[in-house]
């Protein structure tokens, strides 16, 4: 099963890559406010006039 | 205060080109329409294949074994494909509050992605192809996909980076973990060799297990990603904008992301039970996929409970019911499948019919319901037009894809444990009970009503398509002006 030496480090690799976009995403503030955003899509008035 | 004084400044400046690119989501919106007569239609005549097997006897191009993965690719990648890329793009550009990155490399990548499609039209009934499920298309097709995917990336991601909004909205994070992830799945599985280009032909660089391994990686995260991740995307935009209604818990939607994404990598090997694979392999694709019940459950109920307090909307408002249903479905399949991923379970429903259902309770229920759903939003807005030109005739390509789906999937559960029960029969001599033609005979009748069903939900997409050709009648194929006001800058300098 040699695949699973290119595999396995790369679903590794993956985690920590997604680790890292979670650790940017904290700290730049993407989770300081989980209500606001919910209702500024509905804020964005599509419709056509 | 300051943020109100520089408004008119800014305002002033790109007021030549403050516009969304909507024509490029009118496009796509289109060719989802297109795309999915042609897919279900080929669907449909292998269905009556099954059913009267000497329907197109004689004619190669239109044998069954070129024709379904014509069906496939035409339904996962024409279909949703194109559902995919303009919901992401009407998305990330109102979410984002700016046009689309990249100029007319967001045209480039219709006309890209169409041409895969239309090569794959003609490669897959000539009988080009690779062998590998869902990856079909020849060593030359693989790199015009490679080069388009990189230029929705770009386009995609290029959005997000010049964003006037300081909030990245959930569903983003996921047409963006669906991208990322397309491209690179795309490209470990379709590592090939080149033998000629014409006629195309290369050999996969890996063998025997191995390629197993690697295709049902691919094969299981393109499951994950571009049929999950991707929709979960339209389900996070379009449920809350349809119904009028923050989605129930946005909290509840960042751990969803996140939890699924941390997770999904593993679940291929569920594909593979009692093969050759190694037996720890297998459990770990078992208990990634048993895992994976949580995460979606969890998105289900995030996105039904979206309408708790509201449910009367479902009674009158038919592109809700769509949203709504199809997350129903999506909770079914999700169910199912851990469940099928179970080893013991597996021994029963893998190689029969059961297997065709449950993946027919994913993409007509889930897929291309909250698909169709999402058009019927789009469509009227790309064409400037208030709504649909019928509302009765949404409601009526509801009622049908439904039945259709539950005649499918319905049919193609019984079925499928009748032919594990057979299989598995043995008198007490130890012999089999039944030869495997007495298998499909006794299969005939649901094949009957699978090809029922097919027709019907097939039906309700000329529906749609005749809505969708009065609705565009004389309308207005405009780009509308970006909103200066409806930014998240105020609030975030504030």
């Amino acid at each position: 099963m040699d695949i699973l030496y290119l595999l396995i480090p790369l679903s590794l690799v993956l985690a920590v890559l997604i680790g890292a976009a979670f650790a940017w995403s904290v700290r730049n503030g993407q989770f300081d406010d989980l209500e606001g955003p919910a209702h500024r899509i509905l804020a964005d008035d599509d419709n056509v006039p | 205060m300051s943020a109100s004084l520089a408004m008119p400044a800014a305002a002033a400046a790109p007021a030549v080109a403050a516009t969304f690119n909507y024509k490029v989501v009118r496009q796509f919106t289109v060719m989802t329409i297109v795309w999915g007569i042609v897919g279900m239609l080929v669907g449909v005549i292998i269905a009556a294949q099954l059913l009267w097997p000497d329907l197109t006897y004689g004619i190669p191009w239109l044998s069954y074994g070129r024709l379904r993965p014509l069906h496939t690719n035409a339904v996962i990648f024409a279909f949703g494909g194109s559902a995919l890329f303009a919901t992401s793009y009407y998305c990330v550009q109102r979410t984002c509050q700016v046009r689309l990155f990249g100029g007319p490399l967001a045209g480039f990548t219709f006309w890209g992605w169409t041409a895969v499609i239309v090569l794959a039209a003609i490669t897959l009934p000539l009988g080009y192809t690779t062998g590998k499920e869902y990856a079909e298309l020849e060593w030359p097709i693989d790199l015009l996909i490679a080069v388009v995917w990189v230029s929705y990336a770009i386009v995609f991601f290029g959005t997000i980076f010049k964003r006037r909004t300081p909030h990245i909205y959930v569903a983003n994070w996921f047409y963006g973990a669906f991208i990322l992830a397309v491209a690179l799945l795309h490209i470990v599985n379709s590592a090939e060799v080149p033998v000629s280009f014409w006629p195309m032909k290369s050999y996969s660089a890996y063998a025997g297990v191995q390629d197993a391994m690697v295709q049902w990686w691919y094969g299981h995260n393109a499951v994950g990603f571009f049929l999950t991740a991707g929709f979960l995307g339209i389900m996070y935009y379009f449920v809350p904008k349809q119904a009028g209604r923050p989605i129930y818990s946005y909290r509840l939607s960042v751990v969803h992301f996140w939890a699924l994404i941390f997770t999904y990598m593993w679940a291929g090997p569920h594909h593979l039970h009692f093969t050759a694979l190694p037996d720890w392999t297998q459990s770990l694709g078992m208990i990634f996929s048993l895992i994976l019940l949580a995460p979606s459950w969890g998105g289900m109920i995030n996105g039904i409970m979206t309408l708790s307090g509201a449910w009367y909307k479902l009674r009158t408002d038919p592109i809700l019911k769509f949203l709504i249903v199809s997350l129903s479905f999506y909770g079914m399949s999700t169910f199912e499948g851990p469940m099928m991923s179970i080893k013991t379970v597996n021994s029963l429903s893998h190689y029969t019919d059961w297997t065709i259902g449950h993946v027919h309770s994913g993409a007509l229920g889930w897929v291309a319901f909250i698909s169709i759903g999402s058009i019927y939003y789009l469509l009227p807005r790309m064409f400037g037009k208030r709504e649909m030109w019928s509302t009765r005739l949404i409601t009526l390509h509801f009622w049908i894809a439904t039945i259709g789906v539950v005649l499918y999937i319905a049919s193609m559960w019984i079925a499928g444990v009748m032919q594990g029960l057979m299989w598995r029969a043995t008198n007490t001599d130890g012999t089999l009970t039944y030869a495997f033609a007495e298998g499909v005979k006794a299969t005939y009748p649901y094949y009957a009503i699978r090809l029922t069903g097919g027709t019907l939900f097939f039906s309700g997409m000329l529906l749609m398509a005749w809505n969708a050709i009065r609705t565009a009648a004389g309308g207005q194929c405009a780009d509308p002006p970006i909103p200066v006001t409806a930014t998240g800058d105020a609030t975030h300098a504030a």
